[in-house]
């Protein structure tokens, strides 16, 4: 990959993607056989928000590849909490670590960051605009699941806000895809997002609805719709209810559908889908290990 | 009616610039672009809704003892894409150009997206891509199409 930073799932071409994935599933064939590839390698994780499960699989990854972490902590405890910049702050981070993984609740700030340093630095998140490594993981549960070819797939819940929505409808314009994009009014696909899908010609349909597609539905990308969202507690219940699926929503799916969610949940996927074939979210969650040892060795291969 | 009977309908300027060919109705959008206030001193002359055989109606700016920058004139191009530019020095046109949109622009609006890295104290210009129907800024990918003099960025 020619790569050196691993901002947005807009710079992936489909190349790219497959070779990640294939690497991924090398690894996860035979982990061992990485296991001292990269000793005295030192990922720097600067998590300036919370997020135990991204900051564990990356730590996961990279450990898994014989190296360490360093973690610049919680951001309280931090010198950003005195009003450093975030260009200071990864400029000094660079001289301790060999690459970087940034998670930053504004938008864009992994874009700068990266202007600032010269070792490969991964957007794990920024604000609600992109989650490249999130995109790769689903990406990997869909081929494995469903496929690539004339694939048929369902994202329902907050597009306007959810930034894993946003990364992997762009990435999905690389396969053969059918995108149905499925929101309440207020939390539909935003601009930018619409502008960028319909730059690459990408078969799209919105729906308020999920009946009106669920039967035809390879895939269903279920996120969470967020109280915080909403100006009150009534209008968000009115909204988030019918968002929720349960075994009997199923009921009118396709045998073989695949149903995701980027994680955590709260309860739009009931407990009574997770012992189903349908389910596929701990899985998808799992492979996020294998897949980020794969972009990790594949970026600091083509740093040495 | 020539063009340059329209133009001394305001005054001669000495040394400056006179944009031509404005889109009409917009001359004070390109003040505001070049942050022109009168505050300065030099003289300002705006001629609006002048009849013009190529865009019907159109703004002459006229201003003394200012020569554009290229930033500017490529925030100016996107909202006067006909626009003209002639650089005066002592009363003579010695430079005549027409804008061109740019493919960038940089440092000269301020992206709306209060969530937006570049609006926050880094050490980075703003930075917006000139896409088919307005801009796009470069960080968060937040579009601009409408309105665009209302974001420029304060000096
Ligand atoms: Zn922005």
């Amino acid at each position: 990959m020619r790569h050196d930073h691993i901002i947005s799932a807009k710079q992936l071409s489909r190349a790219d993607i497959e070779a990640v994935l294939d690497h991924a599933a090398d690894i996860a064939a035979d982990p061992g056989a990485y296991a001292d590839r990269h000793a005295d390698t030192l990922l720097g994780l600067l998590f300036f928000e919370p997020s135990t499960r991204t900051k564990m699989s990356f730590t996961t990854a990279m450990k898994r590849l014989g190296g360490d972490i360093v973690d610049m902590g919680s951001v309280e405890s931090s010198s950003v909490k005195k009003g450093e910049s975030l260009a200071d702050t990864v400029r000094v981070v660079e001289g301790y670590a060999d690459a970087l993984v940034l998670r930053h609740p504004m938008e864009g700030s992994s874009k700068m960051a990266s202007e600032f340093v010269d070792v490969p630095l991964v957007n794990a998140g920024d604000g609600a605009g992109q989650h490249p490594t999130q995109t790769l993981l689903d990406l990997y549960t869909i081929r494995e699941n469903a496929g690539f070819d004339d694939l048929t797939i369902g994202i329902m819940g907050d597009l306007k806000y959810g930034r894993t929505v946003h990364s992997l409808a762009h990435a999905l314009t690389n396969v053969d895809a059918h995108q149905h994009f499925i929101s309440p009014e207020s939390l539909q696909l935003p601009r930018s997002v619409r502008y960028d899908l319909h730059q690459e010609g990408a078969e799209v349909r919105e729906h308020t609805e999920l009946d009106e597609v669920l039967p035809e539905l390879d895939v269903l990308y279920v996120t969470r719709i967020q109280r915080e969202r909403f100006p009150d507690e009534s209008e968000y219940r009115a909204v988030a209810g019918q968002y929720q699926i349960d075994s009997e929503t199923l009921e009118a799916a396709k045998d073989d559908l695949t149903v995701m969610h980027p994680l955590p949940r709260v309860d739009e996927i009931a407990h009574d889908i997770d012992d189903t074939d349908y389910a596929t979210y701990f899985e998808q969650a799992h492979n996020g290990v294998p897949v980020r040892m794969a972009l990790l060795d594949m970026l600091l291969e083509a740093n040495e | 009616m020539t063009d340059d009977d329209q133009q001394l309908r305001v005054s001669k300027i000495r040394n400056g610039t006179v944009i031509d060919h404005i889109t009409g109705g917009q001359a004070l959008n390109v003040l505001a672009i070049l942050g022109i206030d009168g505050t300065s001193g030099d003289s300002v002359s705006v001629a609006m809704n002048m009849p013009s055989d190529r865009l019907g109606k159109k703004d002459i700016v006229k201003v003394e003892g200012k020569e554009l920058s290229q930033n500017e004139v490529d925030v100016l191009s996107l909202i006067a894409p006909a626009a003209s530019i002639n650089i005066v020095r002592d009363f003579e046109v010695v430079e005549k150009a027409r804008v061109e949109r740019p493919s960038m622009v940089e440092g000269v609006l301020e992206c709306p997206n209060h969530n937006c890295i570049s609006t926050e104290d880094e050490p980075v210009k703003s930075r917006f891509a000139v896409v088919d129907d307005g801009v796009r800024c470069e960080y968060c990918e937040t579009i601009i199409r409408d309105n665009l003099p209302a974001h420029i960025l304060a000096e």
